[in-house]
Formats: structure tokens, C-alpha cells, sequence
């Protein structure tokens, strides 16, 4: 309950951060933020709370991307109905390749590997079909408008960023106090052990990808409106899959709040070195590699384990093991 | 149905490029077979050797398959210390740890290379690069006809050193069964450096063998990182011959691909094949339960 207070508190003063803040560059960098911590929530979802570690969540970022920009541009559709279709198609891809892996057992270094190949062959896809404008991208038109979702003031994306991100973390605080929660979890920890309790993996696991899909294919349609162009690289190129992975695992997989540290954490230290090396094509991602393994090597538990750590708040579970460990 | 006069030439360069692959597949699938990892890295340290194989060249005169008595070993002390310094250290007792961390060294490596390299496109220029042979009515380019030749020999000494040396039955021990090969004496940590520098020290020799034909880029591992994770998966993982035939395989199929479906859907054969295999034969063709 303290955990939902906070988590109310937090989105309650960030909607109205928009009211004080009126530097564009500000609010741009507080959105990017946010669309990072709802990127990273999504793969938290599945890889946190359910240790399926996705290497191509691409896949759904993209086919949400691809979804609101395609009918858009294809079909004149409304983006409002864009939102939704991009959400479901991404929660489709999610179960098309939760199906064909969870079914057969396929875990651990074999999912990372089949998230992976589903994103690329999606990326060749969408470089060799018209509609999607192959390499060239597509370009929506600009048309600011309630209606349209775009707008003219950074503040309104931020709201409807914001919307978005609070129900994924909702969802998230959902899971990780109830009983589908619980299953998930035990099912991360020991899969064996789980079934023999009665819980069915398999229905556990797709749960996850697809609520995973769902808000990573928000997200996607959030950056289509945002930036109102897509290419292949961007929509299934791995940096969304390696920016979905590394900001909740430099946060602290598997807790409520792991994202959101890691998507300010990246952002700043990525702000930083722009700020003090200037532009430099690849320097933030070496950044961010170093700090994948650097997280990996010494805290395994990302800042919120580093945190805890720190304050002495550490579990008595996770204590025992460290003794033991 | 087109003529056998173009399906040929097509079959032949798909057969040089497979072995390539499949020398590139060889590495991965020991790591993969002895420490039960899967190195993300492997396309990243691959661009590596090229860039090194491309400044022996152009700044030092340095002909690409003389290079090969250099970049080898230097490729084999780079996955030792890697292993040995940040591989081990990372996994806290679960795989996914390493995982990461070998992506996480990927990015490191290839956007290392895009800030001092930029994203230019390199080649070199060697006296042999449009040299050709003439092979059943066919021409195919000299360098590719090394490369190929290069491949198996390379893969040979492999097979000679997994089977004929200690050093091969103590990676083979710990592959098998880690506990016992330690209680036997093996010093566990050393053998598993080992292994991993072997498998590296194959792209320091692919490498050598494809510059000749191919170009170097930062980003130029990505392509070959999954194509070789697809061999590995088609052929088995951790098995050698699964590796060598996986890597013509796919080789033909992206060669046939590109003739049958053009050149940039014709990579999307090769991802089908492994979703398919990853799907409903996860041990590969000739892969054992694991």
C-alpha cells in the first residue's frame, strides 16, 4: 500500500511539473525520461517479475510504431483508433512468439536469441514491403491537433506520456501484489517447483508477454506521434531492444520503481557526456555498455539493490543468500 | 525454373561463403558447448579482427593471409583476458548474467570502433581481390577459393586439437561434467579461458580470410552475430560437424535467397530457418539433448 501511495504521489506531482517547467528543452528531456522508464517497465514485466530476458523487444515497439504511422498515412485513420490497433497488434506479435517459445519449453539464452531473430526478421520486413515506405521510412503528416494526437506544446505529449506510463506502472505495482504476481514470480525462481504447486507456467509466462507487447507497443505508438517519422532501424533496430533491457536492469529488475531509476540515471549520464565530450556518434552507448557491465558485475541488483544496500534495507531472504553466496 | 547456369555459380560462391560462416560458427559453438554460454560478443570481436587484418594492411603492407600468423594469437589473448577478467567474474551463479554481460561488451567494443573508426565502409585493395578461377564452367573469385580451402583447413587443426590433445580432453572433460573434471585435477578456470580464446582466435583467422572479398565497418559483426547463432542452432550447439554443415547450408540458402528473392529480403530465408529449427528442433540437426 505505501509502495501505491508513493507511486500516486509521484505521478500526481509530475503532472503538474508541465505548469512550472517552460523550457522545451526541459520538457523534452523529462519525456524522454519517461518514454525510458516505460520502455524499460514493459521489459521489466516479462524479464524482471518473470526472468524471460528478451534481447528484441523491438518487435512490439516497432509493430506498435508501424501500426498508428501505417494507418495513418496509408489508410487516413485516426491515430486516437491507432493507439488501440498498435497496442493489439503488438500484444499479437507478443503471442505469436510467446506461443511458439513458452510452448516448447524454450528458455534462457534460446529466448534471448528468438526475441532477437523475430525483431530482425520483422526489421528486413519492413524494409522490403511498400507500405511501411521500406528504407525510405514514413513520414506523417504534420497536422497538429487534439484529434490527431499531436500538439503543438511539449506539455500535452507529456501528459499523454504520462497516462500511459502510470497505468503501465500500475499494472506493475498490480503484479507485483497479487496472486498472478505471485505465480510469476515463483515462476522465474523455480519453474519445477511451481508446477508442482499447481501453477501452469505456460499460462504465467504468456500473461507476462503479453502485457509486456502491450506497453512496449505503446511506447512505439508514443514515439511515431512524438517524432512523427520511422525507419526499419529505428523501429526494430536492436538500440530499442538494448535501451528496453538496460534501464531496468541498471535500476533493479523485478521492482516496482527499478525503471524509473534507470531511465534517469541513463538520461543523465548520457546528458552529461553530450554536455562534456560533445556529439560524438556512439559515445553514450559505450557509456551505457560500460555500465551494463560494470551493473552486472558489482550490483547485480541495480541501483535499487545498490540503494537498499546502502540504507541497510535489505530483505532477510536476500540477505540469507548473500551469506550463503 | 531459371537455368543451371546461374543457380550454379550461385551454389559455389554459397558454398565459400558458408564455410566462412561456418569458421565464424565454430567459435561460437565451443564457447557454447564448454561454458554453455552464448556470446553476444562474437560479432563485435570479429569487426575487431578485421579492423585489425585492414590497419595491418593498409598502414604496414601487411597481406591479409600473412596476417594470419598475427591476428590470431592477438584475437586468442583478447577472449583469455575477456574471459578470464570479466566473463567469469559476472555470472553471480546465473547464466542470463553472462548473457548480458557479453551484449554488454558488444556495445562497448562496436561503439568504440564507431567513435575512433567512424561509420565508414573500408576495403582493401590486394593484387589477388579480382583474380578468378575457373570452376565447373564457372568463375569464382581467388580469395573465395582460399577462404574456402582456409575454413576447413582451419577446422581441421580444430578438430585435431579437441581430439587429440590434453588440452582437448580437458575442455572436452569440462564440457561433459565440470565437477568432475575439476576433482580430476583440471584447473577449471584456465581451461574455460582457453576455450574461449580458441573460439575467438577462429575470427582472428576468419577474418584474415574474408577481408580479401568483404569490407569492414563498425557495425559489420551484426550481420554475421546472428547468422552464426543460426548455424550453431541448425547445426546443434557445442557440435563441430553440426557447425561445419549448418554453415553451407545456411551459406546456400542465403546465396539462392538473394538469387530467388532479391538481395534484401533474401536474408529473411536464413532468420525463417532458425525461428523454425529454434522451434521445433531446439537441439539442431545433429545436437544432442542438452
Amino acid at each position: 500500500m505505501r509502495q501505491l501511495a508513493l507511486l500516486v504521489a509521484l505521478f500526481a506531482a509530475l503532472a503538474v511539473a508541465p505548469i512550472f517547467i517552460h523550457s522545451a528543452v526541459w520538457m523534452n528531456l523529462i519525456i524522454m525520461v519517461l518514454y525510458a522508464a516505460l520502455l524499460g517497465q514493459a521489459w521489466n514485466i516479462l524479464g524482471g517479475y518473470g526472468g524471460q530476458f528478451s534481447f528484441g523487444h523491438a518487435a512490439f515497439f516497432g509493430t506498435g510504431a508501424y501500426t498508428i504511422a501505417v494507418l495513418q498515412v496509408q489508410l487516413g485513420i485516426n491515430p486516437w483508433v491507432g493507439l488501440v490497433a498498435g497496442g493489439m497488434l503488438a500484444m499479437l506479435v507478443a503471442a505469436f512468439i510467446g506461443f511458439s517459445t513458452f510452448r516448447y519449453g524454450l528458455k534462457g539464452s534460446y529466448f534471448a536469441l528468438i526475441t532477437l531473430a523475430f525483431a530482425e526478421v520483422l526489421r528486413i520486413l519492413s524494409n522490403s514491403v511498400p507500405f511501411t515506405g521500406a528504407g525510405v521510412g514514413l513520414l506523417i503528416e504534420l497536422n497538429p491537433s487534439a484529434a490527431n494526437m499531436q500538439f503543438v506544446d511539449k506539455a500535452s505529449y507529456f501528459w499523454l506520456l504520462l497516462a500511459i506510463t502510470f497505468i503501465a506502472f500500475l499494472t506493475v505495482w498490480w503484479i507485483g501484489n497479487s496472486r498472478f504476481g505471485a505465480q510469476l514470480m515463483a515462476v522465474r525462481d523455480n519453474e519445477d517447483a511451481a508446477r508442482a504447486l499447481g501453477v501452469d507456467p505456460f499460462k504465467v509466462k504468456m500473461s507476462a508477454i503479453l502485457l509486456s507487447g502491450l506497453f512496449s507497443g505503446l511506447a512505439g505508438c508514443f514515439y511515431a506521434q512524438y517524432f512523427l517519422y520511422l525507419d526499419p532501424s529505428i523501429a526494430y533496430g536492436s538500440s530499442v531492444s538494448v535501451e528496453s533491457l538496460l534501464v531496468p536492469i541498471v535500476g533493479g529488475l523485478g521492482t516496482l520503481f527499478g525503471p524509473l531509476f534507470g531511465a534517469i540515471a541513463l538520461h543523465t549520464l548520457s546528458e552529461v557526456t553530450r554536455s562534456v565530450i560533445g556529439d560524438l556518434p556512439g559515445a553514450s552507448l559505450v557509456l551505457y555498455g560500460i555500465l551494463l557491465v560494470l551493473v552486472i558485475l558489482f550490483s547485480p541488483r541495480g541501483l535499487s539493490g545498490l540503494i537498499n544496500s546502502l540504507t541497510g534495507r535489505v530483505p532477510a531472504s536476500k540477505k540469507k543468500e548473500e551469506n550463503n553466496g | 525454373m531459371p537455368d543451371l547456369a546461374i543457380v550454379l555459380p550461385s551454389v559455389l560462391n554459397g558454398l565459400t561463403t558458408g564455410a566462412l560462416y561456418a569458421l565464424v560458427a565454430l567459435g561460437l559453438t565451443l564457447i557454447y558447448g564448454v561454458l554453455h554460454i552464448i556470446n553476444f560478443a562474437h560479432g563485435a570481436l570479429l569487426m575487431l579482427a578485421l579492423y585489425g587484418v585492414y590497419f595491418l594492411n593498409t598502414v604496414l603492407g601487411v597481406d591479409p593471409y600473412v596476417a594470419l600468423f598475427i591476428v590470431p594469437p592477438v584475437m586468442f589473448a583478447i577472449g583469455y583476458t575477456l574471459q578470464r577478467l570479466v566473463i567469469t567474474k559476472a555470472s553471480h551463479g546465473r547464466d542470463e548474467n553472462i548473457l548480458l554481460v557479453t551484449l554488454g561488451l558488444a556495445i562497448i567494443i562496436e561503439n568504440l570502433a564507431l567513435m575512433g573508426f567512424r561509420s565508414d565502409t573500408r576495403i582493401i585493395d590486394t593484387p589477388y581481390s579480382f583474380e578468378v578461377f575457373e570452376i565447373l564452367g564457372t568463375f569464382i573469385p581467388q580469395p573465395k577459393v582460399y577462404a574456402f580451402i582456409g575454413a576447413v583447413v582451419t577446422a581441421g587443426l580444430f578438430w585435431l586439437v579437441i581430439n587429440k590433445t590434453d588440452l582437448g580432453r580437458a575442455i572436452r572433460a569440462l564440457a561433459k561434467e565440470p565437477k568432475g573434471a575439476r576433482l580430476v585435477g583440471i584447473n577449471t578456470n584456465h581451461v574455460f579461458a582457453m576455450s574461449f580464446g580458441l573460439g575467438v582466435a577462429c575470427l582472428g583467422v576468419a577474418a584474415c580470410l574474408l577481408l580479401p572479398t568483404y569490407y569492414v565497418s563498425p557495425h559489420v559483426g551484426q550481420g554475421f552475430v546472428l547468422v552464426a547463432f543460426t548455424i550453431v542452432v541448425l547445426g546443434g550447439m557445442g557440435s563441430f560437424v553440426g557447425a561445419l554443415l549448418g554453415g553451407l547450408i545456411i551459406g546456400v540458402v542465403e546465396a539462392l535467397g538473394g538469387l530467388f528473392l532479391g538481395e534484401s529480403l533474401g536474408q529473411i530465408g536464413i532468420f525463417v530457418i532458425f525461428i523454425v529449427v529454434l522451434i521445433f528442433r531446439p537441439t539442431g540437426l545433429l545436437g544432442h539433448k542438452v
